[in-house]
């Protein structure tokens, strides 16, 4: 019951959505927290190789599984929460 | 009076959080805050989004109010059946005014109320038989309708019926698109997330019908208005405007809009958002999956639409660039003389915003040049990213108020006393029996639109109206002024 309350508050894998903003960063969103923030740093960011950690304006840090070659953007896809 | 400091805001939000009880006041103040241009992200200083508490007055709507009232129902060549008990349409029935060309009962339906009518036989035994002959029925006397969208309310989802299974059954049978819509009004904590579950049911059931068919002839020029829902005639206020700089607006969404426009949106190459709220989602979904840039616009006010028509065209080649100034350049005459007339008249008044969607940050900009001061502003059902972007708008110290409760709202009315408050008609005659000049900013008040540089001179004709009013000078009885101690002279 705990853990079910758990994963009701807080999702660690949510559904986050990135698209580029207009001065080329990257937008980190998750609709169900209202959570739009940008992303500052990111492990892998070249054309062969994307993913990984990656850390919000806030601080908080994500993982996502690292791709290759790198995705195209705007794109929905699932990040763990670290 | 002069602005606020920030000690006199923080000790007015604790002053009326006073009154209540320790939960409610431990979760009231999360919800009212002091802006702070300073902060980069709204949740360091207010909570939004979050479910009522029992017992307070609040404004907020359903999600069946969010899906079949504002955004499916403007569009006007589809019928919408609320599908459930006859209330929830028929008190809601034509209430929004948004406008539309067509003649009413025959190519379209938007004042119209089409409901399933629950009795109690529905609610026992199923009411999916009587909504299967509702659309034959629909089918045989408004046979020029485009579609329908079924609009749950409350019991559907509580007694299980299978509308999804309906609507294809149905649409096998009359060839026609018809949507149901899960936007039951239990869901949720606001009409807001009505708002999402109708951006989903386009998305799932209308938005991909034309993919893959390129028949539609395309322009470089070609956007869509989203979420410009024609309060008013505010739609086409806009769109002239575009018009001019010389794009093609190819769809409106929802305001006079149709839903083949709305098949064609994924076409366009540029969408524009005015209310991020209620269709912020299908624009992502947009992007994501059409790679349709959308860009947020303002048209409230000569300064914001200036910045908005500019940003817009910033996406385009040279001629919507120029087409832009050309179009601010033809208009500036026009705002110019309704600003010289009304400004000395409307100066340093302060407005007070309780609204929802857009509007607590968007009309900013459009009081300011009349030089006016919004000094206290919220949403209904804002959501932590509305509030991000209302910081930058808000003067400093000023009030932010969430979900505001009817006696919160009256007592910082009756604390910071602003000129003008501006509301829903529930709040209006509070207000005015108060003795403060009230605009109602959800309909316009009957008026309108407020939307481009037409809309503008109606804005501010509307406020002077209602500011200067003499009503108001005739507030306190004859025999309370000061008048009325001198001795009274007889008339011969």
């Amino acid at each position: 019951m705990l853990t079910l309350l758990f994963f009701a508050l807080e999702n660690p894998m949510p559904s986050v959505m990135l698209r580029k903003r207009e001065d080329g960063k990257l937008l980190f969103y998750v609709a169900k927290k209202d959570l739009e923030e940008t992303i500052e740093t990111i492990e892998f960011d070249s054309p062969e190789k994307w993913g990984g950690e990656v850390v919000l304006g806030d601080g908080s840090k994500y993982y996502f599984e690292p791709m290759e070659p790198a995705p195209k953007i705007p794109l929905t896809l699932q990040a763990k929460r670290l | 009076m002069a602005a606020m400091t920030r000690e006199e805001t923080e000790a007015l939000i604790q002053e009326v959080l006073e009154v209540y009880p320790e939960k409610a006041k431990k979760d009231r103040e999360k919800h009212l805050a002091i802006n702070d241009q300073s902060l980069e992200k709204a949740n360091k200083c207010i909570t939004s989004n979050r479910k009522s508490l029992p017992g307070v007055m609040t404004i907020r709507g359903c999600a069946y109010a969010g899906s079949k009232g504002v955004v499916w129902g403007p569009i006007k060549d589809m019928i919408h059946i609320s599908h459930g008990p006859v209330g929830c349409g028929q008190y809601s029935r034509a209430g929004r005014r948004n406008y539309y060309v067509g003649t009413t009962g025959i190519n379209t339906f938007g004042t119209m109320n089409f409901t399933s009518d629950f009795t109690e036989k529905d609610i026992v035994f199923g009411g999916d038989k009587k909504l299967a002959k509702l659309i034959d029925e629909i089918e045989v006397l408004f046979p020029m309708n485009k579609g329908i969208s079924i609009q749950s309310e409350c019991p559907i989802g509580l007694i299980g019926d299978d509308i999804e299974a309906v609507a294809k059954v149905k649409n096998k049978e009359h060839g026609k698109t018809i949507v149901p819509v899960r936007c039951e009004g239990f869901r949720g904590v606001s009409q807001s997330l009505g708002h999402h579950i109708a951006n989903d049911a386009i998305r799932d059931w209308v938005l991909e019908k034309r993919d893959g068919d390129d028949s539609f002839p395309t322009t470089p020029y070609d956007v869509a208005v989203i979420g410009d829902y024609n309060i008013g005639g505010d739609a086409w206020a806009s769109r002239t405007l575009l018009e001019e700089m010389g794009l093609r607006v190819v769809a409106q969404w929802s305001g006079d809009g149709t839903i083949a426009e709305i098949e064609k949106t994924p076409k366009v190459k540029l969408n524009l958002i005015h209310c991020y709220r209620s269709m912020n989602y299908i624009a992502r979904h947009m992007e994501e999956k059409y790679s349709i840039p959308w860009i947020e616009y303002n048209f409230f006010g000569p300064t914001k639409i200036a910045e908005s028509l500019r940003r817009i065209a910033e996406h385009f080649d040279d001629t919507i660039k120029e087409g832009a100034e050309r179009v601010i350049a033809r208009y500036k005459a026009d705002y110019d003389a309704v600003i010289a007339k009304y400004k000395p008249r409307l100066e340093g008044k302060r407005v007070m915003l309780y609204i929802g969607g857009l509007r607590p940050r968007h009309v900013i900009g459009a009081y300011e040049d009349l030089g006016m001061e919004v000094v206290g502003t919220g949403y209904e059902f804002g959501h932590n990213d509305d509030y991000d972007r209302t910081i930058k708008e808000m003067g400093n110290a000023t009030l932010l108020y969430d979900d505001v409760t009817g006696y919160e709202f009256e007592e910082f009315v009756k604390k910071v006393q602003p000129d003008l408050v501006g509301s829903g008609v529930k709040e209006k005659y509070i207000f005015q029996k108060m003795g403060v000049p009230f605009r109602q900013m959800h309909s316009w008040d009957y008026s309108g639109p407020y939307h481009g540089y037409d809309g503008f001179a109606i804005f501010a004709r509307d406020m002077d109206m209602t500011i200067n009013n003499p009503c108001w000078k005739s507030f306190k009885a004859p025999w309370k002024t000061e008048a009325a101690s001198e001795p009274v002279k007889a008339v011969a």
